[in-house]
């Protein structure tokens, strides 16, 4: 029986990742549901954004207080899990602080000891975060879209490191052959006082066992929530935008279409050429998620609703019912609405007379945007709200003629005398004598 | 006025069989609204004063079809686009002015894929290239000292990351240059964009253009400046409705080295 831990921690660690796996072949089926779209080009300047912007986090520090918080928070994650690595083998195998036996004591003390640091001022850190979203209350976690479970999820996250940092500790503190090493236990050392001898060895266990379940729970918790970004942060700055921020896609399905009709030796009675029949006619803009591409269903995935976007946007500002970040999570919500309705239907989607546009997103929300890209700048992780509402534009104007009527009179306007106002085209050059 | 402007068309100079070295690219704005008039003409008298071989299509210009393709009206958008380049190709266009940053990053982004590939400017990045080049020489100006603070177009800057050319001409005329608290990539928007300038905007607490006026005004301006003509109405007016008129100029850079140098 001496080998039941052994086997309890490899069923743990298997239902873990097992059950993580399975929610990433969810998500990846989810993305691809999008249309495709050919991200091929730039690929030295892919790589450059994503060191930047992703690794670098260098548009997350243009805001220095939460840029550098969360710098301390992405920083400590990512070493403080080369302590899980260890945890993993000392389950598996039944054996204790395998590291500290193979490496010298002051490297083995070294590592430790910048843990408990870091785990320390990401304690600190998570804290203040705490602070601002609840006591402080920032006006941009605070926006209607953030009410109930964003809301909640936001602290959940905070309270889930704040437990798994405070348990790493208690850990150490509690670890009398650690505690004996005299190296590494920087922070450690102040708490082991709190244990008494007896109890030390079973807090020990029990903070050991907690942690790495802890972390194996938060693992599963990603795919639920908007803590997703640890992971697809990095996909999606590479994929993300690399030309200006001003150019708009050109339709090629229109360019075909408007080609035809200004040619004049084009027949417009002849026959489609052989073939075309089968094809299903292409949907101008998006109503719905499937309609979007790849990449903006990877950007709704990525969105951690910081707002950051949100606070800059001027429709939103001015108090219009435009949030980009909403536009963010309505897609991801409907995404997965879609998604499981695909798993409810044996792997096909039925019709659910719903749609993002108009169930999730108003049209209202939708004219308010003032296509300033001041959200596409803000996003630190290089999403771009614009894009979705310009698709769901094109919907509206090229498949439902739905407009607000002032813009569909400065439409006329341009295709009767290339203007948006109600002038003569012969006048163009009046200005000149006036 | 006192002196005529100058302003040959393609057609002209193709008659005359001269090329142009470049094309002023005036836009709908600047070739009907009032207001933007005045900016077109106060580019052509600095061309004129430099000497600019240049010309404008007159009335075989049409909308960039910019407006359109923001409203989501993708087909009158390539439409305008196919037209706007069958002309432009026909005079053999290589380089283009303007002094609209909507028909600016219109032309530079999204014609080349459709056939149209030009180098085009934004007149701030033209002036600048004449001004550095010594071919418009800044002489002392009334606007030495003066308070001016610049409104960043979104076109412009965000859209095309130029943030620096419209600073740097405004400095050659020894202002003293004063950056609102958004400025460059966070600059607020003015409200116009994205068509809104042709609709009532969506119910909210505050018109966009008052927020950002309410920005300039913080920096005490005796002139704001700016570098696009929806920009200026809805700066213009921010600033009526803030009842400031009578001591705020809200003036183009064009208009600004124009006046500058008695043109």
């Amino acid at each position: 029986m001496n080998y039941l831990p052994n086997i309890i921690f490899a069923i743990a660690l298997l239902l873990g990742l097992g059950y993580f796996a399975k929610n990433v072949k969810k998500l990846v089926r989810n993305i691809k549901l999008g249309q495709d779209v050919d991200v091929s080009d730039n690929t030295s300047q892919r790589w450059k954004n994503m060191i930047n912007i992703a690794l670098g986090q260098s548009k997350l520090v243009k805001r220095p207080v939460s840029g550098f918080l969360h710098v301390v928070v992405y920083v400590g994650f990512i070493i403080i899990n080369i302590e899980v690595l260890e945890i993993i083998i000392d389950g598996l195998f039944g054996t204790h602080r395998i590291f500290s036996s193979v490496l010298p004591t002051s490297v083995y003390g070294f590592l430790i000891g910048t843990f408990e640091v870091l785990a320390f001022l990401v304690l600190v850190a998570v804290t203040v975060f705490w602070v601002r979203r609840n006591l402080i209350k920032l006006a941009r976690f605070w926006k209607d879209e953030m009410k109930g479970w964003p809301k909640n999820d936001g602290n959940f996250i905070l309270y889930f490191e704040m437990v798994l940092m405070t348990l790493f500790l208690v850990m150490n503190a509690t670890d009398g052959t650690f505690q004996e090493m005299q190296s590494g236990n920087i922070i450690s050392q102040y708490l082991a006082p709190l244990f008494s001898d007896s109890i030390a060895p079973v807090i020990e266990r029990v903070a050991w066992w907690l942690h790495i379940v802890g972390i194996l729970i938060f693992l599963n918790y990603l795919y639920f929530s908007k803590h997703l970004h640890i992971l697809l942060a990095f996909p999606n700055v590479y994929y993300g935008r690399v030309n200006n921020k001003g150019q708009l896609n050109n339709l090629a399905s229109v360019t075909a279409e408007v080609k035809m009709m200004m040619d004049p030796n084009a027949d417009p009675f002849a026959a489609a050429p052989e073939g075309a029949e089968d094809e299903v006619p292409a949907k101008f803009g998006a109503s719905d998620v499937q309609d979007l591409s790849w990449v903006q269903l990877l950007n709704a995935y990525t969105c951690t609703e910081c707002g950051r976007c949100t606070s800059e946007c001027p429709a939103n500002l001015t108090g219009k019912k435009l949030s980009p970040r909403k536009i963010m999570m309505d897609t991801r919500d409907r995404l997965e609405e879609v998604g499981k309705n695909i798993d409810a239907n044996n792997g096909e989607f039925k019709d659910d007379g719903k749609q993002l546009l108009g169930d999730y997103i108003t049209n209202e929300e939708i004219w308010a945007c003032t296509s300033c890209n001041a959200c596409v700048e803000a996003c630190p992780v290089s999403i771009d709200p614009l894009s979705i509402i310009i698709e769901m534009r094109r919907y509206l104007v090229m498949e439902q003629s739905a407009a607000p009527s002032e813009l569909n009179n400065m439409m006329t306007n341009i295709e009767n005398n290339g203007a948006p106002w109600p002038y003569n085209q012969q006048d163009r050059l009046n200005w000149k004598n006036e | 006025m006192s002196k005529e402007l100058n302003v040959p068309t393609m057609a002209e100079c193709m008659a005359e069989g001269k090329t142009p070295d470049i094309l002023f690219w005036v836009g709908s704005a600047g070739s009907y609204d009032d207001r933007a008039k005045k900016i077109t003409k106060a580019f052509v008298k600095i061309l004129n004063k430099a000497n600019v071989n240049f010309a404008v299509l007159g009335t075989e210009e049409s909308a960039t079809g910019d407006l359109a393709k923001r409203a989501g009206n993708e087909f009158l958008f390539q439409m305008q686009a196919m037209m706007n380049i069958e002309v432009l190709n026909m005079y053999e266009v290589k380089r283009i002015v303007t002094c609209d940053p909507h028909s600016f990053n219109c032309l530079k982004n999204e014609y080349p894929g459709l056939g149209g590939v030009y180098d085009v400017m934004h007149h701030t990045q033209f002036i600048k290239e004449l001004i550095s080049s010594g071919k418009l020489d800044i002489k002392e100006s009334d606007y030495k000292g003066k308070q001016i603070t610049f409104h960043d177009p979104c076109y412009l800057g965000r859209a095309n990351s130029e943030y620096n050319a419209p600073r740097e001409v405004l400095s050659s005329l020894h202002a003293n240059l004063v950056e609102m608290k958004r400025s460059k990539a966070t600059a607020l928007c003015c409200g116009a964009g994205g068509a809104q300038m042709f609709k009532e905007p969506e119910k909210g607490n505050k018109d966009i253009n008052e927020l950002r006026t309410e920005d300039a005004l913080q920096t005490n301006p005796e002139i704001i400046a700016t570098a696009c003509p929806y920009c200026m109405t809805m700066m213009s007016d921010g600033v009526k409705v803030k009842e400031k008129e009578a001591q705020i100029k809200v003036l183009d850079i064009a208009e600004l080295i124009a006046s500058s140098q008695n043109l």
